[in-house]
Formats: structure tokens, C-alpha cells, sequence
């Protein structure tokens, strides 16, 4: 087995070094983990010869075998409910569910067994494993395809809830997430599985730690607070509203639970103003909860309410009219545009 | 339509648009050896005793005279409120106690929450098999160290548990075998037919149980299946459904046995109906004169599987009165330990309950477990 070391070496000697995507890094944190921890075992439906339907377990039942990276029947409730046992005898499942939509049926052994596990046993019997769902809208998908579901896995305690926005977090958290001795639901925003970084898929690379929000622009005026497939839109939106001469701050959440209070509260109180951005839609999603421990935290801070911008409280639309359900650039400066910006400086 | 109706059609050539055949077919396992017993397969009252071993016969009348005296116990303790609620076995004994003697140490037993008894005939203390229905935890033992899964409530959901877990020792080179119990009425949910699939994709090395026990609290196994018999759902998963006595414990113990055996060796996963009937209600919050008559409690009560075994030993000179004595004084010494001990109020720690919902307590956690401790000391101080 080549090492990431001599890999990367090989990459750079060859002058081959290509930028890698979202997916590629995704495989690339199995691959890894597999290859340090016998007890990991990748398994869903289409993920062995196929690769899984967006190509993100590619290669790894090749390179470890059927028993490691396994095509299962097609039914998620057996598939969760599997990886429990699988758990319960020491093994460190990775499970892919393939669509947002398609993990529904597996939701009972989610909250009922995985979620629970650890806290009915006294801790006796953890529940190490990640659930990887692709979510969220914007590929075109036809219905149950684009559901932004993060609020159900949200209010469920014992797991955590964890999206990367960036091609090296999906490296770092993913593996964070495959190591860590609780149950992980692990978003994977698929309208980024092909974005890009300069990010080599054979260097080094860095676990991240769970639980840590990250400034990913900083800056003055207000503060974005995001996650997943809403990072790069809120990233542009922060380019334009220098137009108007309002500088961004954004924050990338990435851990959804548990919640980094401190580094949110720290750039709101900092900005004094907050606008939460996230495709899921509006009322009782994600942005009530954060709008309201931002203002619990840091009224005094606050010139203005903590707005949302959200998808609409809709079932998620056909894919022709899915571009004016997305929270987009506009809607977000918008929002900004109604911080109160006479009242204040 | 018009048109098409008013023309005169032109033979078709002999071969054209016909379909081609499909491909060659055939099933890929013969389904008739998949259920090997006519009817539900008894020991007690054939031939087939002088076989048994008499150790294990004995052996399984103690258990089953403890058992018996178990489930009274449990449920008296549910009248003097010591438990919130006890799913009995009464009548059921013989299915719980053969199946889980059927088991070698290594196994794994996945128990439903009436499965109480089984879970004690394995060795574990009544106390902490219990524990769950007194309601100061949600699993009262380790169940790494017994070898025993948690209570499962929520139907069936533990039988793709004893698929996963079988799997892995299987990909681990153990030679441990899962043993699933469910109801009737948990072979309707769809965790079920999942778990029973994927057992017989992998071959994974577990025995699904269901006791037939007739009833679904309320809903008798006719309004819950038009399956000829519950054993024939194994047909379709390609894996054998045996049917027993379910009142009967040395058949029971033998096709558990069995069915145990040719998992360990790699043979597969079995599924076993045993037929049972709940004597006593759903649970003590259960009216089932509502739904059933008294005469069909007494034609069971006749096929007691205690009164089963207790006649067959007693008239192969297995068992006298002294045998019976005994085993009767063993059954009273657990009641009144178990009595004893549960009629002790619980030591509860309020804090306990932010302890294990994660590895590392979250801050989130933290700020709400600093928030009862202040209102545990506050409660203190005012008292």
C-alpha cells in the first residue's frame, strides 16, 4: 500500500498534483481510516463495486475487500440497525445512507438504539460509528433527493451532527468523526461533492476537531452564521456587500451539535449583528436555535434582531423551481441590507 | 382505436413479436427442505424422552419451577408498586428457558422486554434484569459482560442488532451465535423482514425465536398475518422456519439447540415459531377479558409446559417429591432475595442523568447539569 507521504511525494516529483473535489477527500478519510483501523467497516447500498452513487467510497472495496467496504441489501433501517451490532461487537462502522431523503426509514434504530445507546447502558456499551448522509438541495435532484433533514438529527441527543463546507474539513472532520467514540451524523452537503481545493488528496492531512466553528472571513460589520452547502453562497454575498461597504465576517459552524457558542457569540459580540444563513427551511430549523442562543448570549451586544435567511418552509420543490427556494446571494444581502444600519453606526 | 378496429389485420409471422423466453431460471435454493416439520414439533409425551439427557431434564424443571415462581413475583411486585410495570411470561416459561439454555456462554442473547426470564435463566440477576421495568435506569447490567443485549422495547428493533453482531464475530473468527426473540406480533414490523434478509444474505450465525404466544396485547395473531404459519416467512429469506411446542422445553432446548449448532458451523441462520400462549395479561396495566375468554385460558392452562414436564419426569421416575420439594424451596429462596432486594428504594444520583449521553460531556451539557445541581441543592437546603 502506498503511504500518504510518499504519495504526495510521488504527486509533486510527477508535477501531477490536481486539485482534488469534496469526494475525493471524503474516500480519501475512509481510506485512511481503514487502513490505520482494522475495525472500520464502510457499508451501504452501491457503496462496494459501484463506488456509491456520488463515487465517495470508489476504490475501497477493491483495495480492502467486500467485508470492509460492503454492498448491503437495499433496506436502511437493516442497515443502522446492522451497524449497531456491528458496534456492539467492536467494530467502528461508517454507514452511508444514499440520499437525505432515503435515511427516513433508518431514522427508528437512529433515534431509538444508536442515539441511545450509550446513555441506557451506563456507558457500558458505546455506539462508535458514522452515518454519512448526503444532503441538501441544488443538484437538480428529482423529489426526495435535496431534503435538508439536519434539524431532525439536531433535536435527537447522543449524536452529533457534523457538515463540512470546505474540501480539506470534509478530509479532517470525517476523520474526526470516524474516530470519535460516539455516533456521528455527518452531512455531507452534495452540491459540493465537486467543488474544488488545491488541497492534494496524497499530503498529510489534518484531523479537525469536533465541536469547532471556524471564521472563515473575517470582518466588521455583521456576522454570517452558516454551515454546508450555504458557506461558499454567504462567502459571495460577503465579496458583494463590500460594494456597499459592509465587511462580512463568516462563520462556518461545521459542527451543528455540539454547538461552538463560544466562537459564535465571540464574532457576534464583536460585529453586533448576526444573519443566520441555511437551506433548511425557516421555522423551527436550525436558525431558531442558533438566532436564539446568539441572543440569550449577546443582547447587549446586538444592534439589531438576529435575522434568518432560509429555505421556505416547503416541501423541497421540483428541480425547476428549486433556484428560488435556495437562500441565494441576493436574499442574504438582503438581510443584511435590514440589520438596522440607521440606527446604529 | 377507430381506425385500427377497421382494418383488416395481416397474419403475423410465425415468429414475430413474440418475446424471446426469459433467461433460464430456476430458484436458487429448494424450498421444500425450508420447512422440515409438518406441525410443531414435541418431545414430551413421544418416545423421544428416553433420548433426552435426565441431568438436563432436571434441570430444566428447577428452571422452570424458578421461572414460574419468577414471573409471580414479579408481578406482585408490580401491585405493591416496587416495579412501574412487568410483561409476564407466566405460561411462556418453557420458551424462554429452552431457548436461552440452548445458548453457550460466548453467545449472544437479544431479549425483548418480556424477555426478563430468558435473560435470567442465562445467569443474570433478577435485580438487574429488572431494573428497566423498576424504572431507576434503562439497562440495569453490562451487556458486554453477560453477553445479554438491552430490554428492547420498540418492536423488532433489536433483531437487525443480532444480525450485526453475529456478522461481526463472523468477520472476526468468533464462533458466537445471536439468538433474537420477538413476539407474533413483532414479525408485522418491517425491522423484521429486514433483519431476517440481511441474516440470510450474510449467513450470518443467529436464530431468530418468535414465541407465538397468540396475542399481540390485544390482537390476535389472525388480524396480524395470513402467513400459513409464522415459520413460513423463513421460506422466503431462503433460510429453514422450524416449528415447536413452545410449551414443550425439552423441544424447545432441542430444535434451539439445533438450530444454534448449525449456525455456529456456518450453516446459516434458522427461524423458529414456538407455539405459547400468554396466560396472564399484556402486563398489569392489560384487561384481557376484553379480547379473550376465560376457556381458552383453561385449554392452555392444561397444556401448562411446568404440569408437561412435571408428568412426563414424574412417571419415568425422574422426579419424586423430594425432587419437587426442592426444586419448589430453590424457586421460594430466589422470590424472597428477590423480594427483599427490591423492596429496598433504589440510591438515585439525578446527576447521573448527564453522565453518559456522551464520551465527553458537551458544554451544552455542562451548563444544564450545573443548573440541577443548583436546583438539587437548593431543593436540599429548603427541606
Amino acid at each position: 500500500m502506498t503511504t500518504a507521504t510518499t504519495g504526495a511525494a510521488a504527486a509533486r516529483a510527477a508535477g501531477r498534483a490536481k486539485p482534488a473535489t469534496m469526494a475525493q477527500a471524503l474516500q480519501r478519510a475512509m481510506r485512511d481510516a481503514m487502513a490505520e483501523d482494522p475495525t472500520v467497516h464502510v457499508m451501504g447500498e452501491d457503496v462496494g463495486t459501484l463506488g456509491g452513487v456520488f463515487r465517495v467510497t470508489d476504490g475501497l472495496a477493491k483495495e480492502f475487500g467486500e467485508d470492509r467496504c460492503t454492498d448491503t441489501p437495499l433496506a436502511e433501517a437493516g442497515i443502522l440497525g446492522a451497524a449497531v451490532g456491528m458496534a456492539m461487537y467492536g467494530l467502528r462502522p461508517v454507514v452511508e445512507m444514499q440520499f437525505d431523503a432515503f435515511a427516513y426509514p433508518a431514522f427508528e434504530q437512529l433515534v431509538s438504539h444508536v442515539a441511545k445507546m450509550r446513555n441506557r447502558t451506563r456507558g457500558a456499551m458505546p455506539m462508535p460509528m458514522v452515518i454519512r448522509v448526503p444532503y441538501g438541495g441544488g443538484i437538480g435532484g428529482v423529489e426526495h433527493h435535496s431534503d435538508s433533514s439536519e434539524i431532525y438529527y439536531m433535536a435527537t441527543p447522543g449524536l452529533h451532527v457534523v457538515t463540512p463546507a470546505t474540501v480539506e474539513d470534509a478530509y479532517g472532520l470525517l476523520r474526526a468523526a470516524i474516530a470519535s467514540d460516539d455516533p456521528v451524523v455527518f452531512l455531507e452537503p452534495k452540491r459540493l461533492y465537486w467543488s474544488k481545493s488545491d488541497w492534494s488528496p496524497e499530503a498529510p492531512a489534518r484531523v479537525e476537531p469536533l465541536g469547532r466553528a471556524v471564521v472563515r472571513r473575517p470582518g466588521t460589520s455583521a456576522t454570517l452564521l452558516t454551515y454546508g452547502p450555504s458557506l461558499p453562497v454567504c462567502l459571495e454575498a460577503a465579496e458583494a456587500a463590500t460594494a456597499e461597504g459592509w465587511d462580512l465576517e463568516v462563520v462556518d459552524l461545521r459542527s451543528l451539535v455540539p454547538f461552538d457558542d463560544e466562537t459564535v457569540a465571540a464574532s457576534v459580540r464583536r460585529t453586533g449583528r448576526a444573519v443566520v444563513v441555511h437551506e433548511s427551511g425557516g421555522f423551527a430549523g436550525p436558525g431558531a436555535e442558533i438566532a436564539a442562543r446568539v441572543s440569550e448570549r449577546c443582547f447587549h451586544h446586538l444592534e439589531a434582531p438576529v435575522l434568518r435567511v432560509a429555505g421556505f418552509d416547503l416541501p423541497y420543490p421540483p428541480p425547476m423551481l428549486e433556484r428560488h427556494h435556495l437562500p441565494g446571494v441576493d436574499r442574504v444581502l438582503d438581510a443584511v441590507a435590514r440589520l438596522q444600519w440607521e440606527a446604529g453606526n | 382505436m377507430q381506425q385500427r378496429s377497421s382494418t383488416v389485420q395481416e397474419p403475423l409471422a410465425e415468429t414475430a413479436h413474440r418475446p424471446t423466453p426469459p433467461p433460464a431460471w430456476r430458484p436458487r435454493t429448494d424450498p421444500a427442505p425450508l420447512l422440515p416439520d409438518t406441525e410443531p414439533l414435541r418431545v414430551l409425551g413421544t418416545d423421544a424422552v428416553a433420548d433426552a439427557d435426565p441431568a438436563l431434564l432436571r434441570r430444566l424443571y428447577a428452571e422452570l419451577v424458578r421461572g414460574r415462581r419468577y414471573n409471580a413475583q414479579a408481578t406482585a411486585l408490580t401491585k405493591q408498586g416496587r416495579l412501574a410495570v412487568y410483561p409476564s411470561t407466566t405460561g411462556q416459561e418453557a420458551s424462554e428457558i429452552g431457548a436461552a439454555l440452548a445458548l453457550e456462554e460466548r453467545d449472544w442473547l437479544f431479549p425483548s422486554y418480556r424477555d426478563t426470564l430468558a435473560a435470567v435463566a442465562r445467569g443474570l440477576d433478577p435485580v438487574q434484569a429488572l431494573t428497566l421495568l423498576r424504572g431507576d435506569w434503562h439497562t440495569g447490567y453490562d451487556p458486554r459482560e453477560h453477553r445479554i443485549a438491552p430490554l428492547c422495547t420498540p418492536l423488532a428493533t433489536q433483531l437487525p442488532h443480532a444480525v450485526g453482531l453475529a456478522h461481526a464475530a463472523r468477520l472476526k473468527g468468533d464462533d458466537v451465535v445471536a439468538l433474537a426473540m420477538v413476539g407474533d406480533g413483532g414479525t408485522s414490523e418491517g425491522d423484521f423482514h429486514e433483519a431476517l434478509n440481511f441474516a440470510a444474505v450474510w449467513q450470518a450465525p443467529v436464530v431468530f425465536f418468535v414465541q407465538n404466544n397468540g396475542f399481540a396485547i390485544s390482537v390476535p395473531l389472525a388480524k396480524q398475518t395470513a402467513a400459513p404459519s409464522l415459520a413460513h416467512k423463513a421460506v422466503g429469506y431462503g433460510m429453514p422456519g422450524r416449528l415447536v411446542d413452545g410449551n414443550d422445553v425439552v423441544a424447545v432446548h432441542q430444535v434451539l439447540t439445533e438450530a444454534v449448532t448449525r449456525a455456529r458451523r456456518g450453516g446459516g441462520p434458522t427461524l423458529v415459531e414456538a407455539i405459547t400462549y400468554r396466560i396472564d395479561a399484556h402486563t398489569n396495566a392489560d384487561d384481557a377479558t376484553r379480547y379473550r375468554a376465560d376457556g381458552e385460558v383453561e385449554t392452555w392452562r392444561a397444556h401448562d409446559p411446568v404440569l408437561l414436564l412435571e408428568r412426563e419426569l414424574t412417571a419415568r421416575g425422574l422426579l419424586d417429591e423430594e425432587g419437587r420439594r426442592a426444586a419448589a424451596e430453590a424457586a421460594e429462596t430466589m422470590a424472597a432475595e428477590l423480594r427483599e432486594r427490591m423492596n429496598a428504594d433504589p440510591v438515585l444520583d439525578p446527576m447521573d442523568l448527564f453522565t453518559h449521553v456522551y464520551a465527553e460531556q458537551t458544554a451544552q451539557l455542562r451548563e444544564q447539569a450545573a443548573q440541577l445541581r443548583a436546583e438539587l441543592e437548593a431543593e436540599g437546603e429548603s427541606r
